[in-house]
């Protein structure tokens, strides 16, 4: 087990594509990091300089008190889960999970020890002799994440090892990886574009945007406090509202309403999560909305509407009644303000 | 529609008998050529229907009884043409296996170069550098050996092809979990790639096989040594005699023979060779 550290990261792929620059991480010891963003922003290039397999260009990773950028993956004492699990289809689960083993010399009975508890773990005992094809993707996945923990490495690396699974399954294992986690207390670092996902795994959650890191924190503290637009809109289901307002004289006019506020004047964006509308009551300042239709969620439904042209979403508890025109209003503390280059300024 | 595709087996069956017939006819003529007695050729007829000399014939060529017409014995004849056909298949995928594996997975200067040269090799088949080669193998003094018969017939493009595609299709992942789990490339070849082909291997060996051992011209051109003569070969000089007729029946008989090896290499490898063709989970 050891603590990751990442200073200064870069990478330029031959050609020139610039896939990740100026990536600054600290991972501590035990922490499960999760790398979130959209598809291309360089989530798996940066997991692949960790892991050894794509040649860094630029700055430095430690891992423990090692400089690891020369070392080849199999010496940087790390392990791997990937989409497509990677399973040698050729060899039994039980040599898939002691191949590296017996590649680094451990002792047969070690290694059956070994295999033998992690089968445990995952069960998946009752398949040991069967070959990668005999399997289910989940039963696949299980003894991907076998072969990992058999190494007992300092670090474990995952890139969307969830994505091949049906959303049922998805949801499971990602409890079973969190609790196997805390469990073992590996170190994990963790790559999904998927915001649900990130913010259930995560200790803390890196969210990249075009090769550069847009924030860093954990998953409520990015919830609650986007440091963009881009981060606001990107975490959360569904996406923060974000409405273009105008500030003067310390008031902020939105959507039609005025709500007080302490920031300098100019044009802003203004960020609403849906869960904190509500309809306005007698004398509260409000937003007036055009319902455009509702979708039920069954625990909750979500009001689509239309303000000034503009799209707005807000969650209602399931038996809240909407009429066709209806006055919505949010808590000035719960508004997330911008500016016009997208970054906080509240 | 039901009585439409009916047809459509029917043709479908049809047309694969003919098919069956024309290739099986010829070796059909041979094996009763060799059931019949010498003089019955003489006509200029070839018999359709199996003569009474069997047992005969076979027992004289398999005995080296009819050492007048061939100067070598049967028996060192078909050994000769193993050794030349296991070494040209054996030596053909050692080599392209080798140069694939190098190809895809190792980037080093002038990689696309080696690729292109190996490509541009696809062109000049023995019978085109027939010449030079010859000169090549008879300054090395290579004439009447085992060498000089397979080495020049070694070099392969197309298996190297193959190689390179099976290669292609086996996901980068893989080769990624291998070298986390602490496998070097030799390690990754032999433990992964070497498996993961054994099909391919296996399709191409019965292949390679029945190419090396159908060898006709090279053997002749650079054995003059009868310790080395190939069967094959062997079969058209039993057909060159000046002063009396062939003995048809023993030349027939010789040449049945000829089949049986590469026949029972299909028949032994069928399995896998079907795999290696049709297969494509990996
Ligand atoms: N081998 C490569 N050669 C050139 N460009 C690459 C290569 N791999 C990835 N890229 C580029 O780098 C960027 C980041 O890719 P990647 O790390 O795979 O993103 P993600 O995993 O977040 O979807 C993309 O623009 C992609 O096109
Ligand atoms: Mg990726």
């Amino acid at each position: 087990m050891a603590a990751i550290t990442i200073e200064n990261l870069g990478k330029t792929y031959t050609g020139g594509v610039s896939a990740v620059r100026g990536i600054d991480i600290d991972i501590r010891d035990g922490e499960f990091v999760v790398l979130v963003g959209p598809s291309g922003c360089g989530k798996s290039t940066l997991l692949r300089m960790i892991a050894g397999l794509e040649e860094i260009t630029e700055g430095e990773v430690r891992i423990g008190e090692r400089v690891v950028n020369r070392l080849e993956p199999a010496e940087r004492d790390i392990a791997m889960v990937f989409q497509n699990y990677a399973l040698y289809p050729h060899m039994s689960v039980r040599q898939n999970l002691s191949y590296g083993l017996k590649n680094r010399g451990t002792p047969k009975a070690e290694i059956a020890r070994r295999v033998d508890e992690a089968a445990r773990i995952l069960e998946i005992g009752a398949y040991l002799d069967r070959k990668p094809r005999a399997l289910s993707g989940g039963q696949r996945q299980r003894v991907a994440m076998g072969r990992a923990i058999v190494r007992e490495p300092a670090a474990f690396l995952f890139d969307e090892p969830l994505s091949n699974l049906d959303a049922k399954l998805r949801v499971s294992m990602r409890g079973e990886i969190r609790a196997l986690q805390k469990r073992l207390g590996t170190t994990s670092v963790y790559v999904t574009h998927d915001q649900l996902e990130a913010m259930t795994l995560a200790d803390r959650l890196v969210v990249l945007r075009d090769g550069e890191v847009e924030q860093i924190g954990a998953p409520l503290e990015v919830y609650r406090r986007p440091v963009s637009t881009f981060v606001a809109e990107f975490i959360g289901s569904p996406a923060m509202n974000m409405l273009d307002g105008e500030v003067a004289g310390g008031t902020l006019r939105v959507g039609g309403a005025s709500l007080p506020v302490g920031v300098a004047p100019g044009k802003v964006k203004v960020g609403m999560r849906a869960e904190d509308m509500r309809l306005a009551g007698l004398g509260e300042t409000a937003i007036p909305a055009r319902l455009a239709y509702v979708e039920e969620l069954g625990a909750q439904r979500l009001g689509h509407f239309e303000v000034e042209g503009q799209r707005l979403i807000a969650a209602f508890p399931a038996e809240q009644a909407l009429s066709d025109e209806i006055a919505l209003t949010v808590d000035p503390s719960a508004l997330h303000v911008f500016g016009a280059d997208g970054r906080r300024i509240d | 529609m039901v009585e439409n595709q009916r047809w459509l087996d029917i043709l479908a069956h049809i047309t694969l008998i003919l098919g069956v017939v024309v290739v099986a006819f010829p070796v059909y003529i041979a094996f009763i050529a060799s059931t019949h007695h010498p003089v019955e050729f003489m006509s200029g007829m070839m018999p359709l229907l199996p003569g009474d000399n069997m047992v005969n014939t076979y027992t004289e060529v398999l005995s080296g009884g009819v050492r007048a017409q061939m100067t070598v014995p049967l028996t060192l004849m078909l050994t000769n043409s193993l050794i030349m056909a296991l070494s040209i298949a054996i030596g053909k995928i050692v080599i392209s296996i080798l140069s694939a594996f190098a190809i895809v997975y190792f980037r080093f200067p002038f990689r696309m170069t080696a690729f292109w040269m190996i490509f541009i090799t696809l062109m000049l088949p023995v019978e085109v550098r027939i010449v030079p080669t010859f000169k090549v193998v008879a300054d090395l003094g290579l004439l009447n050996s085992y060498a000089g018969l397979s080495i020049p017939l070694i070099a392969s493009a197309t298996a190297t092809f193959l190689f390179r595609q099976v290669f292609l299709t086996i996901p980068d992942e893989l080769m990624e979990a291998a070298r986390i789990d602490g496998a070097g490339p030799m390690k990754f070849f032999r433990d992964i790639l070497l498996p993961l082909s054994r099909t391919n291997i296996a399709a191409l060996f019965v292949i390679l096989f029945i190419y090396g051992w159908n060898q006709y011209l090279w053997p002749i051109l650079v054995t003059t040594d009868a310790d080395f003569y190939t069967i094959v070969a062997g079969i058209k000089r039993m057909a060159d005699v000046v002063d009396s007729e062939p003995l048809w029946n023993f030349i027939m008989a010789t040449a049945v023979l000829a089949m049986l090896p590469p026949v029972l290499v299909v028949i032994f490898m069928q399995r896998l060779f079907v795999k290696g063709l049709v297969e494509t989970e990996k």
